[in-house]
């Protein structure tokens, strides 16, 4: 695209900048609208410029939701560390189960091995409504309704088939005869896996890790029905925010900009390591 | 040092068969290639030693004990892949010391340095894989594979992807450098010449078969079958289909029209019905004098290759045969009518239908 022309040039600025107005406006207005009361909020016109207010926050930090019809106690700051537990315990989990199980179907050939993991991928197509139902019911006969354990388990079934999938590909990716040589080498096949498989497949684990942490930080529905208020995730608990006295959108936004920025973080620190290409140069160009 | 020995080995993948029978023993300190064509077996034969795949039949013996049922790692063997198959996250050095690491040897960067000197790849020991070219990449995989002294050693075809200088250079050190250590070596090789210059013994592999297993020499002088002497030699040996009439005790063919005589010790004497007449381009000799036991032929194009002169030649009854001359030993050009004799020692003779040579021992020595 070097010899582009200058009218080229100048168009593909142009349609940038219109692609990043149209993904980063509703990210930018949620700042803006965390700093504004909900009067400043619902004015029309809508104004750029305001004076801001730090009561939004103040309020989710300390708990104490002020409404026309009184004060009212929220738990935005114990969901926000309910969704912190939650997504990294299930994508931990997730990590270790998914990864060696991602390791057997890339490496082997057994029976039943393309169906088992294709059911595992399956989990992801069923709407999530459709097996609640049913799970909550069995839940309340386990005693796993509204237990940390009970919901990181029910959060496998969006973390595993991703980490799964995402992490066979990288593992069918390395030449299987870098293992062979390290086992030649004199090692066990578990140091193959641990010291070969797993570092060259570093990115794309991380990668994995990365996406199903943020699909169950933004999950809704299975939270909902199956925890309590003191467990549940901010997702869940941003329905607070609906009150009898109107809808609270200055803290909505408040909310969301707290709840994004550790995902948003993580993916920043993270995306150097998905950029590289460990396994290059590895095997014949 | 141990004794390589294969018993009988068999493995198929579903209907496709990839080793049938195959015995092979290989002693201390030898150098055994196993040459064939592309598919024919010979990296399958090598992952079974090494451990990769299970024989379905036989057995695999180092220093008499078996080692089917070891794992890689127990196995005492030292392998170099045809892709390199270095550890990309470590370095050159960590990728020739892991074996010796794994093992707990003592004076482990002394016999790093000591290896490395050896392949002349010191200079880059600090780099990871990536950063070293092709030929630096081969000599530490090699460097990986002899350091642990193993009682085995595979190569799986190791210079396949180097460039041509290289695989040449490779080729004069790689003897010298595999006989420093006395363990048995299996070489794979696709390419006649290598298995030629670097094997004390060549067994060649056709589909799954052992088809000949004998010193490159003899290989190339009495090749077991037409398909062997096909795969020796380039340009490839010219064969023609021919009906020897025995005469006296000496044999006659009829050769594009001319009946030649072919009253060499090693051919037999009673007539056949179909045979395969094979001669190799080397011995064709081309003039432009006739006489008794020259076909004439019409020379249609010149190629050289290497230091010689490929002469395509094509008889009166439309059959080719190829001539390959030292330049100044042809004195004629192309769409010139000229004379093609061949001594008589020089010619091979097989069997129609099975493909086997007919005869016994040549007096004609390696080319």
């Amino acid at each position: 695209m070097d010899h582009s022309s200058l009218a080229g040039r100048i168009f593909r600025g142009i349609a940038l900048a219109l692609v990043l107005v149209f993904f980063m406006f509703p990210i930018v207005w949620i700042l803006l609208m965390s700093f504004q009361t909900n009067e400043q909020i619902l004015r029309i016109p809508p104004r750029i410029l305001f004076e801001p207010t730090l009561a939004n926050y103040e309020a989710l930090i300390s708990g104490q939701l002020r409404t026309a019809a009184g004060n009212l106690q929220i738990e935005f700051m114990r969901n926000l560390m309910n969704s912190f537990v939650l997504s990294s315990a299930s994508v931990i989990l997730a990590l270790l189960l998914g990864v060696p199980a991602a390791y057997a179907f890339a490496r082997f050939k057994f029976r039943l091995g393309e169906t088992i993991a294709f059911t595992l991928l399956s989990f992801r197509f069923a709407p999530p409504l459709l097996v609640l139902l049913p799970l909550s019911l069995y839940y309340q006969q386990l005693g796993l309704n509204d237990t940390y354990f009970g919901i990181v388990w029910v959060y496998q079934l969006i973390a595993l088939p991703l980490i799964l999938w995402i992490v066979r590909g990288y593992f069918e990716d390395i030449s299987p005869d870098i293992e062979h040589a390290y086992r030649l080498a004199g090692h066990s096949w578990r140091e193959a896996f641990t010291r070969i498989a797993v570092p060259l497949a570093g990115p794309g684990i991380a990668a994995a890790g990365l996406l199903s942490f943020i699909f169950c930080w933004n999950n809704f529905v299975f939270a909902l029905i199956l925890a309590s208020a003191d467990k549940q995730p901010v997702t869940v608990g941003a329905l607070a925010f609906v009150t009898a006295s109107g809808i609270q959108y200055g803290q909505i936004a408040a909310a969301i900009v707290l709840s994004v920025t550790p995902t948003l973080l993580l993916a920043l620190y993270a995306q150097r390591y998905l950029v590289e290409g460990l396994s290059l140069g590895a095997v014949k160009g | 040092m141990a004794r390589l020995e294969l018993k009988s080995v068999g493995k198929s993948f579903g209907a496709v068969s990839c080793a049938r029978d195959v015995s092979l023993a290989v002693e201390p300190g030898e150098i055994v290639a196993v040459f064939g064509p592309s598919g024919s077996g010979k990296t399958v034969l090598l992952r079974m030693i090494a451990g990769m795949f299970e024989p379905d039949a036989g057995d695999i013996l180092v220093g008499g004990r078996s080692i089917v049922d070891a794992p890689p790692e127990q196995r005492g063997i030292g392998m170099a892949f045809q892709n390199f198959a270095l550890f990309p996250h470590m370095s050159a050095r960590d990728n020739i010391a892991s074996g010796l690491r794994a093992s707990g040897a003592a004076d482990i960067a002394a016999k790093v340095a000591a290896m490395s000197r050896l392949l002349k790849i010191e200079h880059v020991l600090g780099h990871r894989p990536r950063e070293l070219s092709n030929g630096q990449k081969q000599r530490t995989a090699l460097a990986r594979a002899l350091i642990g002294n193993p009682e085995v050693l595979l190569l799986d075809d190791p210079l396949r992807n180097v460039d041509a200088k290289l695989r040449y250079e490779m080729r004069l050190e790689l003897p010298s450098l595999l006989r420093r250590s006395s363990a048995a070596v299996l070489y794979v090789t696709q390419d006649y010449r290598e298995a030629m210059a670097i094997a004390d013994r060549i067994a060649v592999l056709i589909n799954g078969r052992l088809v000949q297993v004998a010193r490159p020499e003899e290989i190339y002088a009495r090749p077991a079958s037409v398909a062997v002497a096909r795969l020796f030699g380039d340009p490839s040996i010219n064969l023609s289909e021919v009906a020897p009439i025995a005469e006296q005790g000496r044999l006659t063919a009829v050769v594009a029209g001319t009946p030649i005589r072919l009253d060499a010790d090693h051919l037999p004497t009673d007539t056949r019905e179909r045979c395969w007449l094979g001669v190799r381009p080397d011995d064709v000799v081309v003039t432009r004098q006739g006489g008794e036991g020259t076909i004439p032929a019409r020379i249609v194009a010149i190629t050289p290759l290497h230091e010689r002169a490929v002469v395509l030649l094509r008889f009166a009854d439309g059959g080719e045969w190829l001539a390959a001359l030292l330049p100044e030993a042809l004195d004629a050009g192309a769409d010139e009518d000229v004379f093609v004799r061949f001594a008589p020692e020089a010619a091979l003779l097989f069997d129609h239908a099975t493909g086997e040579r007919i005869g016994v021992s040549p007096r004609r020595q390696a080319a």
